[in-house]
């Protein structure tokens, strides 16, 4: 799922201090499940909000929506009775939730409550790991279901590099915590799976036209099309 | 192994000779001296100088600048290129560049994580790696091909390609496949990761022997020689890839602090006379780091001077 962290009280307030009526809009997705911008969140957002403002004796009126997505316009309608009473919205979603919410009520200015970071998996509650970059071509089947583009620091196709020590990545000094050598990963797989002649033959090039570098993606399946 | 190129190093190695190689780290501004005057202390004592690429992440004079210069001195460089900052458009422009003023030479590298360095926030790019920048040296090379298809009708690169190796990383039982890997992809030369464990360092050579790479490829031991404890010990801890066993501390640190650089000197002297009988090593890649002064001592104390001369070499 796509994975983000909230955004410091102190930015969105400062956003939206010179307006009277905002909406604080949650999404019952991914970020619900990361803990970043479900319900539950858009309840201690709008509390400190609220504290802030009375605090400082100005008045804002501050009300909250949880959607059950933002990435569907059938969802997003929900708002449309009520958008015109705000004069701005903090949207909870991931980046692509705020975008379209954005979109669909063009003259409401929409600000971001969260950061969205990755795409990842719940490894302990609290803790969330990046999987996936989203690189359009997947090559899970080549490395033995651990991605190098991911998982290591420097996407090698021909790893690990000289500076995988111990099973650790060499970032791992820089950052304070411990990051696994993503091809010390491959390499303790590609063993059990008896398959580690792989690392003899030099990989091809990547296509990065799947990726963020050939530009905006869009998948059109004519199939589920209507 | 016969020469193909124009390359003095590669000539060098071909007539049997120990090669030896050594660095020139560019400075952090634009003073044209500075690597002009590093090569100078070289040119008698080595064979060809590697030119490092922003080392560490840390933004310096560019490499292949600094080689044109090296170039028009009349010695001999090694374009070091890391694909931590080029694209695969970028890599192929300048080792057109290269090319173009006859340099010889090139070590393929992916290159330290950008984190390292004095840009930490900057973006990578790492659009390929080491091993497939030595797929794409001899494919323009062999084959007057670009990446993109193009057929060059002149102006191929003639280049010895080299590539580094780590004998020291982890996982240990994967760093002479990987070599393979790389030998496979089109490296002639290997200069190593500088050594401390030898004991750990001949158990690599004999699995590269074991492989067969040693006639394949030319590998040059890494030399770094210690000036001080605190450089030992900060490489021990700090250098990821670095391996300096307790008991090469205990050595340096053992003696005066006014001794502890003859200490090292002495102990890498020592490193290039055992490793001169080690089967498959064609040569030396001397790494005196911010101490290329010391290079031309080591080179004659450890019997390597004069630099042999080769027939047809620029």
């Amino acid at each position: 799922m796509i994975m983000a962290k909230p955004k410091k009280a102190e930015e969105i307030i400062s956003r939206v201090k010179d307006f009277s009526r905002v909406l604080v809009a949650g999404c019952k997705g991914c970020v619900a499940i990361c803990e970043a911008g479900g319900q539950k969140e858009v309840e201690v957002l709008a509390s400190a909000m609220r504290i802030h403002f009375s605090q400082i004796g100005k008045r804002i009126e501050i009300d909250e929506v949880s959607l059950s997505r933002q990435c569907d316009k059938e969802y997003l309608q929900e708002l449309a009775d009520s958008i015109d009473s705000y004069d701005a919205v903090i949207s909870l979603a991931c980046g692509a939730g705020v975008q379209f919410l954005t979109e669909m009520y063009g003259e409401k200015p929409v600000f971001p409550g969260v950061d969205t970071c990755f795409i990842g998996v719940t490894e302990e509650q609290g803790v969330w790991s990046e999987r996936c970059q989203a690189c359009g071509n997947c090559m899970l089947g080549e490395t033995g279901g651990i991605c190098p583009i991911t998982r290591c620091s420097k996407r090698m196709l021909n790893g690990p590099c000289g500076g995988s020590e111990n099973g650790k990545c060499e970032i791992s000094l820089l950052v304070g915590r411990d990051v696994a050598c993503g091809w010390h990963l491959i390499y303790e797989r590609l063993k059990k799976l008896g398959e580690l002649e792989r690392f003899r033959r030099p990989s091809e090039d990547k296509d990065w036209t799947a990726s963020r570098d050939g530009g905006p993606r869009q998948i059109i399946r004519k199939d589920v099309r209507p | 192994m016969s020469a193909t190129t124009p390359s003095r190093l590669e000539k060098i190695i071909a007539a049997g000779h120990l090669a030896v190689t050594s660095e020139c780290g560019p400075p952090r501004n634009g003073d044209p001296e500075v690597v002009s005057r590093k090569a100078e202390l070289l040119r008698n004592h080595v064979d060809a100088i590697n030119v490092t690429d922003n080392q560490t992440a840390v933004v310096r004079q560019c490499s292949l600048a600094s080689c044109i210069r090296i170039k028009l001195l009349g010695l001999e460089p090694v374009l070091q290129m890391v694909t931590r900052d080029r694209n695969r458009i970028a890599i192929q422009s300048d080792l057109l560049g290269a090319t173009s003023f006859g340099v010889h030479n090139i070590l393929c590298l992916t290159g330290d994580h950008q984190r390292f360095g004095d840009h930490p926030t900057s973006a990578n790019v790492f659009d390929m790696d080491s091993t497939r920048l030595i797929q794409t040296v001899r494919m323009m090379r062999d084959e007057g091909r670009l990446l993109g298809g193009h057929q060059m009708e002149e102006g191929r690169p003639q280049m010895f390609i080299g590539a580094a190796e780590n004998p020291f990383a982890d996982p240990f039982e994967i760093r002479v496949l990987r070599l393979a890997k790389k030998v496979a992809a089109g490296a002639q030369f290997i200069q190593t990761q500088c050594i401390y464990n030898m004991e750990k360092f001949k158990l690599w050579m004999k699995q590269v022997r074991d492989e067969g790479l040693h006639e394949k490829v030319a590998v040059l031991a890494g030399i770094t020689p210690i000036k001080t404890v605190g450089m030992a010990k900060y490489m021990k801890n700090k250098v990821p890839g670095i391996d300096v066993p307790e008991a090469v501390i205990k050595r340096i640190a053992g003696v005066p602090k006014e001794n502890q650089a003859e200490e090292g000197i002495k102990l890498c002297l020592e490193q290039i006379e055992e490793l001169k009988e080690e089967e498959g090593i064609m040569g030396f890649h001397i790494m005196a780091i911010e101490w290329e002064e010391k290079v031309p001592e080591i080179v004659e104390r450890a019997g390597l001077f004069p630099r042999p001369a080769v027939n047809g070499s620029e």
